[in-house]
């Protein structure tokens, strides 16, 4: 990761279409696919993912290569179980015929489901169409169908993710998260700790890159939930005094390159700030003289209201995802803890009972901080401080249902994949160590690293990329 | 490459202050930094009508650093100051009012034992108890600003308790000295 990104992202533009099944081969609604679930757990589904067939100059090559990723990504997510390439029987397989379904079903193949694709390079053009059937094999029929099509084969890649975010979608019935970007701080070992650079790489960590050139102490960078914009802290130098140090707040579009300050001191301290759902409100704590409460800014007309008034620290809010609660940290108790409030300050029904303004949801020896509401809205995950480690957990928004996820040295800063299935977060793995992204599943199953090209904190998962929908 | 050089005179004198700084307060053992005796409260020096030729320039920030106690150190999670924090600050009261030109940052900074954002509030409030002390004991607000590194920024590198305790303190950053 050496390259710095110098020009805006080109906005790319990927057709989808949706593709008739063959003749005869339509599926009655009763035949679906679905992976089982126990509790909140997938059972995985045996999938087969034969590298996709091509057409044109160029294309072999890159269907290899997406079919590679699509597989990684299907694989990554635990919900799948490849079917071992070596165990395939039918290899003459074609795009538009349907597969030899017993081939599949044999003992030692026995894949439940089965991806047959297609690349196609148009002659003459860049146009890059990827196209593809999932099959349910025991049904013995096809299950889905959809191409793409885009100007230019570079960006292979984001069609992988987008094949593996539909078949995902078609499987569990939840929406998918592989086509989407994490936002982190890049951290160098053995350099300053302040210093951090703004980064972004695809979630499975491929395309890494620097955002922005010149600053080099960034802190909680926090992605919008519906575009490509994101909110961070950076320290700067005080324009007015030389030597003293601003913790400016940015809001910075990663399409058009466009930053503006939010906020900066040193007369009162903007930090912690996150996106509302709808992106046009951000929730950030604001210390004035000492004292840290919560306050709601509305980005159009920047008018701010006061949330929190308390003489205790209030941080680290995070909405809901209908904007209407809030969840923050505040040791107005004894030590950090969550609590939740309403988005308009009014009483409201604490869920261990009475009415107040503001109600407590965490209740253990633990010290609760770092909180972020799942975009489904079911979970509030945090990092849990206890016993000499920092976990990650979830915890209902009752506060009921408490769950550690991770055991770790000092596992913080919390992040939810676009379908709140999974979590990354940064992890020092042992005194000393440099920090690190992984990624867990809600369930606390399927630890995985996050592959970042140095050391790196504070994760921020973005929403899903956008694609358009073509006329048919 | 701005912020790199800040990043740079910052560390120095951090290095050139750690000697000088007070033990930390809890809670292990005192490491051997805590053998040299504490520097005892100094009454208001009158200013020299010469400025010694070996020491730094009076008014600058080295000179600050020489005459007072510019760190104070805080307990796990806590921003309260004790008398040996009051003792520590009164050398940089009488500095400060025998230079009333000069301007002060005071830095907030927490161990990384924490997560980042509530230390980051946990450092503001250290910064701010001492902007506190200092504006009670007569300096006037005007002269004072207040930053929190929360745990970025840590004076000791290392990562057991006596590192977390060194780490848990207040710097007061001589931003405009009083050179002429």
């Amino acid at each position: 990761m050496t390259a710095v990104r110098k020009n805006p992202m080109r906005h790319l533009k990927i057709f989808v279409i949706a593709i008739a099944a063959m003749m005869g081969m339509s599926a009655p609604a009763a035949a679906q696919l679905r992976v089982t679930v126990v509790g909140e757990e997938y059972v995985p589904m045996r999938i087969a993912v034969p590298d996709f067939d091509s057409e044109g100059a160029g294309a072999a090559e890159i269907a290899a290569q997406l079919s590679d990723v699509l597989r990684k990504d299907l694989a990554s997510s635990a919900v799948f179980e490849l079917v071992d390439k070596a165990a395939f029987i039918e290899r003459d397989l074609s795009f538009d015929m349907a597969p030899r379904y017993p081939d599949w079903q044999v003992a030692g193949v026995s894949a439940q489901a089965l991806i047959v694709g297609n690349v196609i390079i148009a002659p003459g053009s860049n146009n890059m169409t990827v196209q593809f059937r999932l099959y349910n094999v025991y049904g013995a029929s096809q299950q889905f169908a959809r191409q793409y099509t885009v100007a230019t084969p570079l960006n292979w890649r984001r069609l992988a993710h987008r094949v593996a975010d539909d078949i995902f979608s078609q499987l569990t019935g939840d929406g998918g998260y592989f086509d989407s970007r994490v936002v982190f701080v890049s951290k160098t070992p053995g350099e300053d700790p302040v210093r951090g650079r703004l980064a972004i790489m695809d979630q499975d960590g491929a395309n890494a890159e620097f955002l922005l050139a010149g600053f080099t102490s960034v802190i909680n960078p926090r992605f919008s939930p519906t575009d490509q914009r994101i909110l961070y802290g950076a320290y700067v130098p005080d324009p007015k005094y030389t030597g003293a140090t601003l913790l400016r707040t940015y809001l910075y579009d990663i399409e058009t390159g466009r930053q503006e300050v939010l906020a900066e001191g040193p007369n009162s301290m903007d930090y912690s700030a996150r996106f509302s759902p709808d992106g046009r409100s951000i929730a950030l704590s604001r210390a004035v003289n000492g004292n840290s409460d919560i306050y709601v800014i509305e980005l159009a007309r920047r008018t701010s209201r006061r949330l929190t008034n308390d003489a205790a620290i209030d941080t680290s809010p995070s909405f809901s995802p209908d904007g209407k609660m809030i969840v923050f940290v505040s040791d107005r108790g004894l030590g950090p803890q969550l609590y939740i409030m309403r988005e308009d300050g009014a009483q409201m029904n604490c869920p261990k009972g009475g009415r107040d303004t503001t109600c407590r949801i965490t209740f253990d020896s633990g010290r609760f901080t770092d909180p972020v509401w799942s975009p489904r809205g079911d979970w509030i995950s945090f990092s849990r401080q206890g016993d000499g480690k920092f976990s990650i957990g979830v915890i209902r928004t009752d506060g009921s249902g408490m769950r550690i996820l991770t055991d770790g040295y000092q596992d913080e800063s919390p992040t939810w994949s676009p379908n709140g299935r999974v979590i990354a977060f940064e992890r020092t793995a042992s005194r000393g160590a440099g920090p690190k992204l992984w990624s867990v599943d809600l369930t606390g199953r399927n630890l995985r690293r996050m592959p970042t090209p140095r050391d790196a904190t504070n994760p921020t998962w973005g929403p899903l990329l956008k694609v358009e929908a073509a006329q048919q | 490459m701005r912020s790199l050089g800040l990043t740079i005179l910052a560390g120095a004198s951090m290095l050139a202050t750690a000697c000088a700084s007070n033990p930390p307060p809890e809670p292990t053992p005192p490491p051997v930094v805590a053998e040299v005796p504490r520097v005892a409260p100094q009454p208001p020096t009158p200013l020299p009508a010469n400025p010694t030729p070996a020491g730094p320039a009076a008014g600058s920030k080295a000179d600050f650093a020489a005459k007072s106690t510019d760190r104070v150190y805080f307990d796990y999670d806590q921003y309260n100051l004790d008398d040996a924090d009051r003792r520590s600050l009164a050398t940089q009261v009488s500095w400060l009012k025998q230079f009333p030109s000069t301007r002060v940052e005071v830095q907030g900074h927490a161990d990384e034992r924490g997560t980042r954002d509530y230390n980051i509030a946990l450092g503001d409030r250290r910064a701010q108890a001492v902007s506190q002390y200092l504006q009670s004991q007569g300096i006037t607000s005007t002269r004072i600003q207040t930053i929190s590194f929360g745990k970025d920024k840590p004076l000791d590198m290392g990562h057991d308790e006596t590192a977390w305790a060194r780490n848990r303190n207040a710097y007061s950053n001589i931003i405009v000295e009083a050179i002429s």
